[in-house]
């Protein structure tokens, strides 16, 4: 998973110096509801600028919040789905002046957040600390006109309030992963945690998941925390790899060579592949946190939450387990991946249909990476047994999976369609006839047990029929002639 | 005519809409230059409404309770296509896309508008003198201020510019002028009517309320405008009963309690001689009287300008100069921000803007701002003890009749102590009301305040009824 | 009056955290005013308030929610149209200067 920053010299400090990379994380994710945090105007991403706004969204004067019943249940469901404590929670107002902000205030779950002190399980066994899941709203978005799009060299800003109020969950970890694989690993499983309440999309590359890395480093063996940065602007589990890593690096050449990390929020550059200072102005950061008083405490009824945790699905977690029993022979990283697309479904019931789990499993992890499509399960099974029956080739069986996923139906109706019967054995006989007629010193060397002609019948066979034949077939009838 | 007996000629077809809403802008005419209690008159405006009015009733069909009756806005509250200001430069020229619930309430009731009323800037003061647009009088007596913060809407009503308006009370912000023009203002209790659309100066204290020259007006007007509001939060949900239906209940058996902290010193004698005159047209209808206390009260302007100003310098941020309003240049953002905040809002809303920040910022917090919302609920408390022992509590609403104009504007405190009587109820969420109840030795209005539990509107306006009505 | 309970710089403070621009003379008088103000207002650190909890609202009401359906959106012409700047369909601002904090 190390790549870019470990070839970059200078920065080439191994890992096994002494030092141990200390990472927390903040993750926002949109919550997937129809419309905003406290207003009725709808929460979608894209659209025309400013098309998604109303007097709440736009902070008109006069306009009121009031709480969106589906937010609060999905941030229910995370908190449920991180082991966390679902508490009464109170919104308070975050105050500071920033033009994407309509009200110059956020709102946001201050000391009383809804869920506490939870944990999330790496693939690895490994429990990382939730230290609060908390709801609050998102900001508008500012463009920067002219220098480049640099905040700092720009002629003007343009805003745009569509985002203005979606719904937000912020999820803070505790600093307990330890290198930037495991931070990558936690994200990934956050996110198919995220995805799998239907909490949010998941989605890095439309910031609808938004990834803040605090990082520090320190002595192995220590249980100090060093001076941790902040590194904002992660928009994919690459970039997060990446950036911790080479933040890392920064501070451990920083420390080593005697000097301290400075406590900064720094811009990860993807195309530098490095992070830099934010020119942090020099501006007081009070934000004078109070209670919100347009908005009454928030206090889920005990039956309520209840009834969420009855109708939480199956987290990840659980869904690696049982794939791996019905797929015993898989590999865990190919698991994984069929949860993470959320194909293990698709798997579990094509395996239960009959379809061999070695070649189920084969076309998720391969042939399924833009998803399943229209394709169902009886279909996977299906077109797994005609594979296992000789009816398919490899090649053939992908074409007719892209089929089905595209239009769906039957894998009999798509091979038929894209004229992948079967030949039956007249024709492959005397297509033999002529291939034996052809190549009479190849033949003669097979017949006087040179097994490598094998390979090279079925070759002959495949080019002329295009790949029609089949090679199991081809090869017994080979073997059946020789006598 | 009264707001009542307009709608019934209205309705019955006696009268036309048009006649009466020329009539209210003919007075208008006649009478602003002097009063000043209007931002903006909405002539044609309030003549359209006037005859989509009688077209229902030609059509056959009810305009509804305030058909015809024209009603004065006091300028926060947002009318579609109709300048709101809050009598600042920062929001001047600014016109709502929305409705404030109120207003779609009045509105679908057959009232008319006929304009925005002049107020203190963001509903910051208490005598109308701090308004970008200069300051309205008492049309009692037109060199002394018509209280504040809601004095155009007083004046408007005491001017006769219309039977009724609309105020929003913060802490006293429509009792106050309410007393000092002589009519009649009502604050109810929080949560009763929709904030929804009303300009927020401090969210947690702030409800509007009617202004009228009867009781019974601001009755009807009360009923028309509250009710649940799914658009703000901190609406009560439940509906309660009109309190126009039991207005003639009297008040045999009641008891009535004399609140000791709000009547004693700093009151001037012609006030509270005017206030026990009111108790023993009370006790004379059937009340029983006692004193009362509620010991904390006396902290309550203390509390209240700590929590009010807190709440605002956060409502007020968002007048920054990017989405509305005002915008003074600059070369940056925060510039533009400053430049802007600085050139557009007045001195005392600057001033209030400064407390609140302070008030809130890292290290005072608790001190000033977590201590207030303690003694909140001290107030809180001392009123629920009192509400075991009575249904009523009467106090002065003002302290002192109508003072001069220019008179408190250099001296911020002896303003503040304006609204010594008037804040804890918003501080409790309560119901209180003013009602007229004769003159002082000045000649100038004194207003009687009847103050009730949560909810006890009815029961206050039984009372307020019984006044109106032993002054007759 | 006593000692002072707001200086001038702490004044200058507020004001810049309130995007407040004051003339010297504004300063002068607020810090004035403000401190005879907080003055007053510091009676409430004479009482005991100790072990109550804060009223941050009157009303006894939680868990007021809002259905997620999608209502009415503003006309964006015309919310832009009272703009003081507008580009693209965007509000245009001078420049930000820095990231939000
Ligand atoms: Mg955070
Ligand atoms: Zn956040």
């Amino acid at each position: 998973m190390s790549d870019g920053a470990l070839d970059k010299p200078g920065l080439g400090v191994p890992a096994d110096t002494g030092w141990e990379t200390v990472v927390g994380l903040e993750v926002h994710a949109e919550l997937s509801t129809e419309t905003k945090l406290f207003s009725a105007s709808p929460n979608r991403f894209g659209g025309e600028p400013n098309t998604h706004i109303d007097p709440v969204s736009l902070g008109l004067p006069g306009s009121l919040p009031v709480l969106n019943q589906k937010a609060v249940e999905l941030a229910i469901r995370v908190g449920l789905a991180l082991n966390c404590g679902i508490r009464p929670s109170v919104f308070a107002r975050k105050n500071y002046f920033y033009p994407d902000m309509p009200k110059d205030f956020q709102i946001s779950q201050y000391d009383e957040p809804i869920s506490v002190d939870g944990w999330l399980e790496l693939p690895s066994g490994k429990r990382i600390g939730i230290e609060r899941a908390h709801l609050e709203e998102d900001t508008g978005k500012t463009v920067h006109i002219g220098g480049a799009g640099r905040i700092h060299e720009a002629g003007y800003s343009l805003v745009d309030y569509n985002r203005a109020g979606v719904p937000l969950i912020e999820i803070v970890g505790r600093p307990e992963l330890r290198s930037a694989e495991e931070a990558r690993q936690y994200v990934a499983e956050l996110r198919a945690i995220l995805v799998a309440v239907g909490a949010s999309d998941g989605k890095m590359e439309e910031g609808s998941l938004r990834v803040d890395c605090n990082v520090s480093v320190r002595p192995a063996g220590s249980d100090r925390l060093g001076t941790r940065c902040e590194i904002k602007n992660v928009n994919s589990l690459r970039s997060l790899g990446r950036a911790i890593e080479h933040e890392a690096r920064r501070q451990i050449g920083l420390l080593a060579g005697g000097r301290p990390v400075e406590q900064q929020t720094r811009h990860w550059n993807e195309d530098e592949g490095r992070t830099h200072a934010l020119r942090s102005k020099e501006e007081d950061h009070d934000y004078r946190y109070f209670p919100e008083p347009d908005l009454l405490p928030l206090d889920p009824s005990a039956e309520w939450v209840e009834e969420i945790r009855r109708e939480l699905p199956p987290l990840p977690r659980d869904r690696r387990l049982r794939l791996g029993e019905a797929a015993p022979s898989a590999d865990a990283g190919h698991i994984a991946l069929a949860v993470e697309r959320s194909l293990d479904g698709l798997a579990l019931a094509a395996i239960g249909g009959g379809g061999l789990p070695e070649r189920v499993m084969i076309h998720i992890v391969q042939n399924l990476a833009g998803g399943a499509g229209m394709l169902d399960a009886e279909a996977l099974a299906g077109l797994a047994q005609m594979e296992e029956a000789g009816e398919l080739t490899a090649t053939q069986a992908k074409k007719v999976l892209a089929v089905l996923a595209e239009s769906g139906g039957s894998p009999q109706d798509a091979a038929r369609a894209l004229g992948f019967e079967a030949m039956d054995s007249t024709e492959l006989e005397s297509m033999l006839d002529g291939l034996i007629a052809e190549n009479p010193e190849e033949w003669s060397r097979f017949c006087e047990g040179d097994a490598k002609l094998t390979g090279f019948f079925v070759g002959q066979a495949m080019k002329a029929t295009r790949g029609r034949a089949d090679g199991k077939a081809v090869t017994q009838l080979l073997i059946s002639r020789r006598g | 005519m009264t707001a009542v007996e307009i709608s019934e000629a209205v309705r019955s077809g006696q009268r036309s809409a048009r006649s009466v809403v020329d009539m209210s802008l003919s007075t208008i005419g006649a009478g602003e230059a002097e009063v000043h209690a209007f931002n903006l008159v909405a002539a044609e405006q309030a003549l359209a409404q006037a005859d989509e009015i009688d077209r229902m009733v030609a059509a056959g069909e009810d305009p509804g309770p305030l058909a015809g009756v024209p009603v004065a806005l006091k300028d926060n509250l947002c009318t579609r296509g109709m300048g709101t200001t809050c009598s600042s430069r920062i929001l001047e020229g600014w016109v709502p896309p929305y409705d404030a619930t109120v207003v779609e309430l009045l509105r679908n009731a057959g009232a008319v508008f006929v304009g925005k009323t002049n107020m203190d800037e963001f509903a910051m003061g208490s005598s109308t003198e701090n308004s970008a647009f200069g300051p309205t009088r008492n049309p009692r007596d037109l060199s002394r201020v018509p209280g504040g913060s809601s004095g155009g809407s007083a004046a408007a009503v005491a001017a006769g510019f219309a039977p009724v308006a609309l105020g929003s009370d913060t802490g006293g912000s429509i009792r106050q002028p309410a007393a000092l023009c002589g009519v009649v203002g009502v604050k109810p209790t929080y949560g009763l009517v929709s904030r929804y659309g009303l300009v927020a100066f401090a969210s947690s204290l702030d409800q509007i309320g009617p202004l009228a020259a009867t009781v019974a007006d601001s009755a009807r007007v009360l009923d028309v405008i509250s009710g649940p509001d799914a658009r703000d939060s901190t609406s009560i949900g439940d509906p309660q009963p009109p309190v126009s239906a039991t207005l003639g209940d009297g008040v045999d058996g009641l008891r009535v309690g004399v609140l000791a902290e709000l009547s004693g010193d700093g009151i001037a004698p012609d006030v509270a001689a005017r206030v026990r005159a009111a108790v023993g047209a009370l006790e004379a209808a059937g009340a029983r009287v006692a004193e009362a206390s509620v010991p904390a009260a006396v902290y309550g302007l203390s509390a209240y300008y700590l929590i009010a100003q807190a709440e605002a310098s956060s409502n007020l941020a968002r007048y920054d100069g990017v989405r509305y309003g005002l915008r003074v240049d600059a070369p940056s953002t925060p510039g533009m921000n400053t430049a802007t905040r600085s050139a557009g809002f007045g001195d005392e809303v600057k001033r209030r803007i400064m407390v609140g920040t302070y008030a809130l910022s890292a290290g005072y917090y608790d001190a000033y701002y977590g201590r207030a919302q303690k003694v909140r609920t001290l107030i809180v408390d001392d009123f629920a003890s009192a509400w075991e022992q009575f249904d009523l509590l009467v106090s002065p609403t003002s302290p002192t009749t109508a003072f001069s104009l220019g008179e408190r504007t250099d001296d911020p405190m002896s303003m503040y102590m304006s609204d010594v009587c008037t804040v804890p109820v918003n501080l409790a969420g309560q119901a209180a009301m003013s009602v007229p109840y004769g003159v002082g030795d000045d000649g100038l209005p004194v207003g009687v305040q009847i103050l009730a539990p949560a909810l006890g509107e009815p029961v206050m306006f039984r009372a307020a009824a019984v006044l109106e009505a032993s002054l007759q | 009056m006593g000692q002072q309970r707001i200086t001038r710089a702490e004044c200058a403070r507020v004001a810049a955290l309130a995007r407040l621009e004051l003339t010297e003379e504004e300063l002068e008088r607020f810090t004035g005013q403000l401190d005879e103000l907080l003055g007053h207002v510091a009676e409430v650190e004479a009482l005991d308030v100790e072990g109550l909890a804060p009223t941050m609202h009157a009303l006894p009401i939680a868990n007021v929610l809002r259905p997620d359906v999608p209502g009415e959106v503003l006309d964006r012409d015309e919310v832009l149209a009272r703009a003081p700047l507008a580009e693209d369909g965007q509000f245009r601002v001078p420049p930000v200067l820095g990231e939000a904090p």
